[in-house]
């Protein structure tokens, strides 16, 4: 008779346990790609930003903290981890090219890793942000593992930094159509590592969507980005220190 | 899948070691990378076992940054507070550093091809 103290009791239960945030991670994931798919791959309809946005309203309307959704999320963000030790594999996959092509890649990296470094802390700084925030800013272009290791280096916030890195993911993804094709950035190789440099995994996937050439020379460019930041942001930071 | 599985783990697992260890300025997931990439260097080749694991993680590599984004909601006030900072620093220096890659990139590799290389400005 009492079908509704009934359902609560579940749902208590449920809160309770890590299998809700897990499932709801992956249905919002599955949905924002049904949603992408159906959009014909449109740049805009990003899967990440759809989920983030699932999950944000789920949690928000059911009114369950954050915490306890990371709880069973949890064994979904451990998976970056080893995702970042198989970055080896592209990395070892695309050696031939990487060897042919290692001086002009290697200039890029420094390059674009320095500008994305530096401008972020720029900006921030310029327009007001606080001396936490411009340190969380910092290591935003690598993927999450390696920029939440260097956050928590250089004094930032790691899980500020987290979210910083999946919206500069998600706008690379966006916006790399538009802005490569007003450079007239034909080369998939060279539009794939410009990808990859400035939006880590996020762009990476994105770029894999598009071809695999572009997909290998951004997943190389991640992998190079995140190497070069981790080893010289730290070094910066405490070189210049505040 | 479960060995190739082992080993990425085992591999972060050793590069969380050396960092704690060595007290490296690198998180530990790096040092696996390398670790493994070093390996595969020395073995010169690849199994298929391993590749079609790491396939299948980096395949669905945005899944993972989900529950990273939706830590959004704990920073809802300071994002509130510094939003004009932190959006004009993201777009501006994610646009600028795809720029600057593209751009030097192109450049690098135009110089390379360009038959009469006189001008050695290559880094």
């Amino acid at each position: 008779m009492n079908v509704v103290p009934k359902l609560s009791e579940i749902w208590v239960y449920l809160a309770a346990t890590p299998l809700l945030g897990l499932t709801l991670t992956l249905l919002a994931y599955q949905l924002a790609f049904v949603i992408y798919q159906r959009s014909g791959g449109n740049p805009l309809a990003n899967p990440v930003a759809i989920s983030v946005a699932i999950v944000v309203s789920a949690l928000t309307l059911t009114g369950t903290p954050y915490r306890t959704y990371f709880e069973g999320a949890q064994f979904v963000h451990f998976l970056l981890g080893p995702a970042t030790v198989a970055l080896a594999i592209p990395l070892f996959t695309q050696l031939a090219r990487l060897k042919r092509m290692l001086l002009p890649l290697l200039g890029a990296l420094l390059v674009g890793s320095l500008t994305a470094c530096i401008s972020a802390v720029a900006i921030g700084w310029a327009l007001g942000a606080s001396n936490e925030s411009i340190r969380s800013l910092a290591p935003k272009s690598v993927t999450t593992p390696i920029a939440m290791g260097v956050a928590e280096k250089i004094g930032g916030l790691p899980s500020l930094t987290a979210v910083l890195v999946v919206t500069t993911g998600i706008l690379g993804a966006v916006a790399a159509r538009y802005l490569l094709d007003a450079l007239r950035i034909r080369d998939h190789a060279v539009r794939g590592f410009a990808v990859g440099v400035s939006a880590h995994g996020i762009g990476t996937a994105r770029a894999f969507q598009v071809s695999e050439e572009a997909g290998a020379f951004a997943a190389l460019a991640m992998c190079l980005n995140g190497i070069v930041t981790a080893l010289l942001l730290p070094l910066l930071f405490n070189a210049f220190g505040s | 899948m479960l060995s190739a599985l082992t080993l990425l783990l085992l591999l972060q697992l050793i590069g969380e070691i050396f960092v704690q260890f060595f007290a490296l300025p690198v998180p530990g997931p790096v040092i696996g990378l390398l670790l493994l990439f070093s390996a595969l260097l020395m073995r010169g080749r690849l199994g298929d076992e391993l590749r079609n694991t790491a396939n299948s993680l980096l395949q669905h590599l945005s899944l993972l940054f989900v529950p990273a984004g939706a830590g959004v909601m704990i920073h809802a006030s300071r994002v509130a507070d510094e939003w004009l900072a932190l959006s004009v620093a993201l777009v501006g220096s994610t646009l600028l550093s795809m720029a600057a890659t593209a751009l030097t990139l192109k450049f690098f590799l135009r110089q390379r091809s360009a038959p009469t290389g006189q001008n050695g400005e290559q880094p």
